[in-house]
Formats: C-alpha cells, structure tokens, sequence
C-alpha cells in the first residue's frame, strides 16, 4: 500500500452529494475535527448537479434554489469549515471490522485509509429497462430518465426528439418539461400503477401545464426497433397490474426514458455486511441511524429513497452528528432497541430501530404509504395503545411522511424501558 | 486475390480464421456487422457442453467432446474466461429413469469421461440450490462455462495479430462463381455503410455467415440449404444470485418439454434459458413476455430460491439450425473451393477450439501452403481490474493511472481498460463493443450511470464528435442533436 496506510480519520463519509455533505457538516457541528469525504465523481454535489430545476431548498432556506444553486450552499459551507475532501475516487472496499477503507483514484492509486465511525451516503441508482424486464428488442434510445437529464442538462446534448416516458417518477416528470423545453415532442408518459408515482407539484407543473398526458395503469409491453428506437406498444393494466388484452395501442417514438424508481446502492453495503431491509433496500437502522454495524450509519437515499432534498439534508446532518458523538463517546451498545414497525398501508419506517436512551426529543420517525388515502389518520401504538392520532386529508405514496415521537409519548404508556413495540398505521377517520 | 476468405466474424468464423493464420496464406474475413461477435455468438449460453447430448456418430459429437477438451487449454493460450463447473442433467420423474440412462449410455459412447447417475442425495450434496422435486442427475464433471465474448474476440484478435485482415460493417450482396487459368475462384461483391461497394476474390471462400449461412450458400450452389433461426430467450440475474447453484444445471428432455438451463457465468452472474421458438426473421432477436415467464417459471424447478425480481436483463439469440440437425462443415459438392461450416447451433461453442483445425484441414487438401514460422500462439486479453489482486491493480494504476479511474461502478471497469478496449487489435468503437470487451454496462444498473462517460471517451479516442458514438453501428446512435434545437 502506499502513503495512505496511516491515514486515520475520525469520521469516512462515503459519497459528497447532498447526503454526504450534509453529513460531514452535522459531524463538523458536534465536533468532530478529522474528517474525510470521499466522492467518486469529479466534483461534490452529486446527482443535484444535473438538477437544474428550480423548487430545492424551500424547508431548508426558504427559497426556492436549483440543484446545483442548493449543493453550492453546502459546498461553500463544507470549504468554509475546511473539511477534507476526495473527489475521483472510489471506495473499493470496507473491513467492517477494522474500518479500514481501500479507496482507489487516479492520482493516488490504491490507498487505504482508517476511520473511527463511517457514513454511507452513496445514493441510489434507477431501475433499468431490465431490471423492468420489458420484452421486445434492444434498440438504442432507451434511456433512465437520469441518464436523459445527464445529456441535455450536462453535456447539452439531446437524447431523442419523440418521446415516451414510463413510469411517473420526480425525475420522469422532470424530463418530461426538461425535453419539452429542449425542443423535443413529449407524446406521454405512462404509469402502471392507477395514481402518479411524483410530487403532486411535478404532475401540475411539468405535466399539466405543457399538456402532456399521464396514462395511469398503463404500461410498455412491447419494445420496436433493431437499431434505434421506433415505437412502444403501450397497453392498460388491470387492478393486478396485468396488461389487458386488445388493449394495445402502437405509439411511434424514438425515445423511450424510465423513471420507475429508485433502488439504494447498496453493494459496498452489503459487503460489509450491512443488514439491508427488504422493503427499501438501504440498510436497516436505529434511531441514531446507525446500522447493526458498530459505528457505520447511513443517511440520504441509500438509506431509503427521498422525495425532497431538504429532508435529505436533515436526515444526514443527524447522521453526521451520531457518527461525531460516536466517536467522541464509543458508545457500546449491545441492544437493538424496540422495534419500530409500519403496519396497515405504512410500508416502512426509518428508523426501524430505536433505543429510548438515544432517542431525540421528540424523534423524527420517517416513512412511506402503499397507496393513495384521503381523510384518513396516522396513529402510532406504543405497547398496542395509541399515543399519537393525526389527521390527514391526503396521502399518497409518492410523498415522504413523516411523525415527531417524543418521549413522553412513550412514558404515557410506561416506563421507557418497558416498551415493547411501537407500530405506525394509516387508519379511516 | 485472397487465398481464402471467410465469411463472418462470429466465433465460428473466427476460430477458422484464426487456425488458417497459422499458415503461409493471404486470408481476409468479412463480416457484415459494424463488430466482430454480433450475432450468434454474442447472445447463447457460454457453455462447453461435456458431450453426451449429441448422437453418436454425428460430427457433432465428434467434435464436441475435442473440444470440451482443447477449452482450457486455448482458453490459456489466449486468455479468456472459462470454468469447469461440471454440468448436471436433473431428473424429476422417476419414470424418465431410462431416458436418463440413455444419456449417460451415449455419453460413454461419445467418449465423455467421468459420467456419473447420481441419487437425489448426491445431487444435493453437489447442489444444495436444487429443488425437492429432482428424482436424480446425470453428472459431467468436464462440462465448463465460458465467456463467449472473450473467446470470440480473442480468436479474432489473435488471427488479426497473426495478419489476417478484417473488413467489418462489409455485407456480402453476391458472389461469382469465376474461372481461370488455375481453376475456380469466387468474385465476392459487398456493401458498405462507409464504404460502398467493394469487391473482394479469392480462391477458397468459407462459409461462417450464422444464420445467413443458406443465404451464402444459396448463392453459389444448387443444392438448396434452409437455416432456420431457432430463437432463445434468456434472462441474466444480479452476481448477488450467481451462487445459488455452482454447477450449470439442466432439465431432462420429458413430456414436458426440453427444459431450461440454469447456470453461473464466467462473470458470476445467474443466466436462465434459453427458449426454443423457430422463426422466419434472421434478425428476430426481440424477447417476448411469454418466453421471459416461460423461462423463469420452467427454470424454478431446478433451482429452488429463483426470483424474478433479481433479473438485471433479458435478451433473445438465434440459432442457426439446419433442417439435417448436425453441423455441415464441408466443400459444397457443386461449388469447389467454397466451405460451408453452417448449422453450427449447440453444441457450436464447445467445439470451437477444433472446427477451426477441421476447417483447416479440408483447406490444406483443397491448397496447401506451409506453416508459419513466426505464429504468434498466445494473446492478452483486456486486463480486469475487478478480478485483478491488489498487488495486480497496484502494478496496472502504476503503468498507466487511468486504471485508477473507475467508470463503470457496477462491475469496477476503470478508463484504462475501456482505453485499452479502444486502442487494441480490432478494438472496440461501440458500446457495445466496449460492454463485450471490459464488462462497463453489464452490471446491474445497465450502463445507466456509465454510458454518458463511455460515449464521451469512445468520441475522444476515436476523434468523432459524441453524436457518431453508436450501440451497435448503422442507426444506433443516442444523440440527436443539442439543446434548443427544433426540428421539422
């Protein structure tokens, strides 16, 4: 190994997108001093950097920012503090054990580093046109919506001129307008499930106002072209999501972009041996969003996909914070704490984990619903008896929600340390 | 004037290529497509098959079990991916006991060694991942998974680097039977995107045109050839599922069909296929949602844990097959001087390392020329840093530090070897090209965050503006123009 094998940091943030920065400046805030950022890519920023959208940063600053316009804030934020930082190159591997990192770049090669406390931040990726396994040939023209907005907003090139868009994603939405505005035609975009997967704001503003159709429970079933993309056949689905026969209709185009989710990138995760949750794919945490690993927390999109980046950033300056105080007090924990569970239309919850004595008071507990609601209420049990009821008029899957658990709704019920379970359900008024 | 020319640069073609460079002898391959391994041979199993499918008796049982046994030893020589994983056959039904006997018993005859019937016991003992249902197997120990891309490629490569001259993106239009003073020659008329028409002659034309092989054919000959696509579709999983079996797996042909394979890649991967549809379109390689669901469904009673929701791509290759069911490698009897290796459907890449030598052969009688004195035998292939031990990506980042430089994070392909991909022998100038030579793309987030930075590297290299950077040549293009521009 080279130079590197002495390195020693107090806290690894691995990844400098909005996690990532937000993060290093959370530990900063607690006071850790040595810390390292590590970003693969040849600035921080990461994926705001092609989000040249405005509607950033309203929770946070109150101001409606672009992409780049909110990472900047961060960036500036993280040179002010003189936090170290990376850029071109890669976390090959983790030991868990010894957090020893094994980073690779083209000017230093291969070089390890030692970290006291780790932070993954590395994002998610799109689900592609395999993962989807959409039958038909292999043409070119079919992009992720990302990888769309990579060209025209990065490279100032245009991927296609007549457009289909599957699946009604943020960033589907996005590119609807984005191409619109670039010249290209929009003819549609089609979404499987029977209600948008974006912000509301997105389907208005994007959609709506440009006139481009959003197609509900429709799907692409077949894919035409040898070469370059020549058209989708576009059916309707039923309640099961099946394509009804006779209900194909041929849509010429030569562009097809996916915006069907996001999935956590996990892999170095996981090789670590990260425990992973089945339903978001980011690892599972407890309240100081630390994983089942010792001193390895995670925040931003690996840890479960976000719907704003401002929550983003709250969520990873926590993280940040708990990995400085980690380090700071060495906390050994043997317990996982009490399990926090999302039942009834609640898909998931962040943290799925959580140790009374670390709790913040109150405790943000994030989570996701599984389908469409309105009028309905968000009740949270401790111990199977209610200690939180709020109403609400509308939810809808393509939102983050979110509930403040203080601790005194748990000494409503016992004393803390005798708290079993607490579950979070969506139930009618 | 060539001395031979081959037609196509699939594998098959390569192979002959590739063994006729061994010898004093002007040889040009043409290959219609704008890449060597665009056919056929990119997209089937990878596997070296152990040699008790074929009919005894048949040239390709001769050839198989050859070449099962020349893999490890060419896959050395030039540097590509293979594995003796051992190939099980699963039995479900203990009424299809014979039938499986009758494998083993033709396997002995085609001389495949080591075959073994093994109880259901053993069979897990082998392969925890199978499921309850399997009644019994028949267990090959030599069958072996290969990389297709790496053989096909290398083979080329290294019938190139030994001075055989490739014309890709060259489609054969017709060809003349001609005559003169020293007999028949072939007048070959191509097409070409870039270049026209050109008109190439030789003496000794070979025949490796895949599934357009009849087409070929048919030009020259009387004797009619039909070769019908026979289409496979396949669906690949994430390395996450590529040990849930280690050896490949198939199904016992029974009343309920042929059965589908499952098996490791090379590259640790899950492949699961093929289907078996004959079809009139020879460029028919779309998949279909029945046969991906065919696939998987069939494949589920070999391997117990298969889930849909690891599938990182699915893609369909054709078959050549010929009406006769066995491999026609011969001089057409009407049309001297010109060799057909046609029909060359499975077991076709396990014999790989010996039709080059059986094509050769019949050459050598047709005109012989002496040996080469300065052959060169061996080949690099494209360093992998993925693969590469520490000490290993020390030494490449040293030697040039665009080895550091990860472009693709899925699979860890760094810009020194898409560099290197570019800049070698018949190197790659597609992304395609760059897929099959490094693996950039072929992870599971499909080249969604790589391919912008691969385009823009190929246009660099290869002096091109991005805009002329294709997935496959002709009209795959994936820029059309710049922001703000409208078109009629």
């Amino acid at each position: 190994m080279t130079d590197g094998q002495n390195v020693q940091v107090d806290v690894a943030i691995i990844g400098g997108g909005p996690a990532g920065l937000a993060a290093a400046l959370g530990a900063k805030k607690r006071g850790a001093d040595n810390i390292l950022i590590i970003e693969r890519d040849n600035e921080l920023g990461g994926i705001l950097n092609q989000c040249i959208h405005n509607g950033f940063g309203l929770h946070t600053f109150k101001e409606e920012l672009t992409g780049p316009e909110y990472a900047a804030r961060f960036i500036e934020e993280v040179k002010k503090e003189k936090i170290p930082y990376l850029l071109n190159t890669i976390v090959v591997d983790v030991d868990a054990e010894g957090k020893i990192l094994t980073l690779m770049s083209r000017e230093r090669g291969l070089f390890k580093i030692r970290a006291k406390a780790v932070v993954l931040a590395m994002g998610c990726r799109e689900r592609s046109r395999g993962a989807l396994n959409i039958p038909g040939y292999r043409p070119a023209g079919i992009y992720s919506a990302g990888t769309a907005q990579r060209y025209v907003n990065m490279e100032g090139r245009m991927p296609g001129r007549e457009v289909v868009i599957l699946g009604s994603g943020d960033i589907g939405l996005i590119m609807a307008r984005r191409m619109t505005l670039e010249g290209a035609k929009v003819k549609l975009v089609a979404e499987i499930m029977p209600y948008c997967g974006g912000l509301k704001r997105n389907i208005v503003q994007c959609l709506e106002d440009y006139g481009i159709p959003l197609r509900l429970s429709h799907t692409v079933v077949d894919i035409h072209g040898k070469e370059r993309l020549k058209g989708v056949t576009l059916t309707r689905v039923d309640e099961h999501s099946k394509p009804i026969p006779g209900t194909e209709e041929y849509i010429p185009c030569d562009t097809l972009l996916l915006s069907c989710g996001l999935i956590p990138e996990n892999e170095l995760s996981s090789g670590m041996g990260v425990e992973l949750s089945s339903i978001t794919g980011g690892p599972v945490v407890n309240e100081s969003l630390e994983t089942n690993l010792e001193g390895v927390f995670a925040c931003g999109n690996v840890l479960h996909v976000h719907d704003l980046v401002d929550y983003v950033s709250e969520e990873a300056a926590k993280a940040g914070e708990n990995a400085a105080e980690y380090v700071e007090r060495q906390i050994r924990e043997t317990s996982r704490g009490i399990p926090v569970c999302g039942e009834k239309g609640v898909r998931y919850t962040v943290p799925s984990y959580l140790r009374p004595e670390y709790m913040d008071d109150p405790q943000v507990i994030r989570f996701r619903v599984g389908s469409n609601y309105q009028n309905v209420s968000v009740v949270v049990y401790v111990n199977d008896i209610c200690v939180i009821k709020i109403k609400k008029r509308t939810m809808a899957p393509g939102e983050m929600e979110q509930i403040k658990l203080k601790k005194s709704d748990l000494e409503k019920v016992c004393e803390c340390n005798k708290v079993q379970n607490i579950r979070i359900c969506i139930e009618e008024q | 004037m060539y001395d031979v020319i081959v037609i196509g640069a699939g594998v098959t073609g390569s192979a002959i290529a590739r063994e006729l460079s061994k010898y004093e002898r002007n040889v040009a391959v043409i290959e219609k497509a704008s890449d060597i391994c665009e056919g056929t041979s990119k997209a089937n199993s990878g596997i070296v098959h152990a040699g008790y499918d074929a009919v005894p008796g048949t040239l390709k049982a001769k050839l198989n079990v050859a070449g099962n046994e020349k893999m490890e030893s060419l896959s050395k020589e030039l540097d590509f991916p293979f594995r003796r994983n051992g190939s099980l056959v699963l039995m479900f039904e203990e009424e299809d006991r014979p039938a499986l006997e009758a494998l083993y018993e033709r396997g002995l005859t085609n001389g495949v060694k080591d075959l073994r019937i093994l109880t259901p016991e053993e069979v897990r003992k082998i392969e925890p991942g199978v499921t309850k249902q399997v009644a019994g197997a028949l267990y090959a120990p030599t069958g072996g998974i290969v990389c297709p891309f790496g053989l096909n490629i290398a083979l080329a490569e290294n019938a190139c680097d030994n001075g055989v001259s490739f014309f890709l993106d060259t489609e054969v239009l017709g060809i003349e039977k001609k005559r003169d003073e020293q007999g028949t020659y072939y007048r070959i008329c191509t097409g070409s995107r870039k270049n026209g028409e050109t008109i190439f002659e030789s003496r000794v034309v070979i025949n490796a045109a895949g599934v357009y092989a009849d087409y070929i054919h048919n030009m020259v000959s009387e004797k009619k050839m039909t070769i019908t696509p026979r289409k496979g579709e396949y669906c690949l999983l994430d390395k996450t599922e590529g040990k849930l079996i280690k050896s490949t797996v198939f199904q016992l042909p029974s009343k309920m069909g042929k059965g589908i394979l499952v098996t490791p890649t090379v590259h640790g991967n899950l492949l699961v296929g093929p289907t078996a549809q004959d079809i009139d379109d020879k460029e028919g390689v779309n998949t279909t949602a029945l046969g991906l669901e065919t696939v998987m469904s069939k494949a589920s009673r070999s391997v117990e844990t298969l889930s849909g929701k690891k599938i990182i791509t699915s893609f369909a290759g054709l078959r050549p097959h010929e009406d006769g069911g066995d491999f026609i490698i011969e001089e057409v009897t009407d049309a001297s001087g010109f060799i057909d290796a046609a029909g060359i459907d499975s077991p076709g890449l396990s014999c790989v390392p010996v039709i080059g030598e059986y094509v050769a052969d019949i050459v050598n009688k047709i005109s012989p020329a002496p040996r080469k004195k300065n052959f060169i035998a061996t080949r690099k292939g494209v360093p992998s840093m993925a693969e590469a031990t520490e000490r290993e990506r020390q030494a490449l980042i040293a030697e040039n530090p665009a080895f550091g430089q990860v472009i693709c994070r899925c699979e860890m392909v760094t810009e020194g070897e898409i560099l290197n991909a570019i800049h070698r022998t018949l190197g790659a100038t597609t992304l395609d090209g760059i897929k099959r030579r490094t693996r950039a793309g072929m992870g599971r987030c499909q080249a969604g965050f790589c391919a912008p930075k691969t385009v823009e590297i190929l246009a660099r290299e290869l002096g091109v503006d991005m805009e002329q950077i294709t997935k496959a040549g002709g009209n795959s293009g994936f820029l059309d123009g710049t922001n703000k521009e409208v078109q009629s």
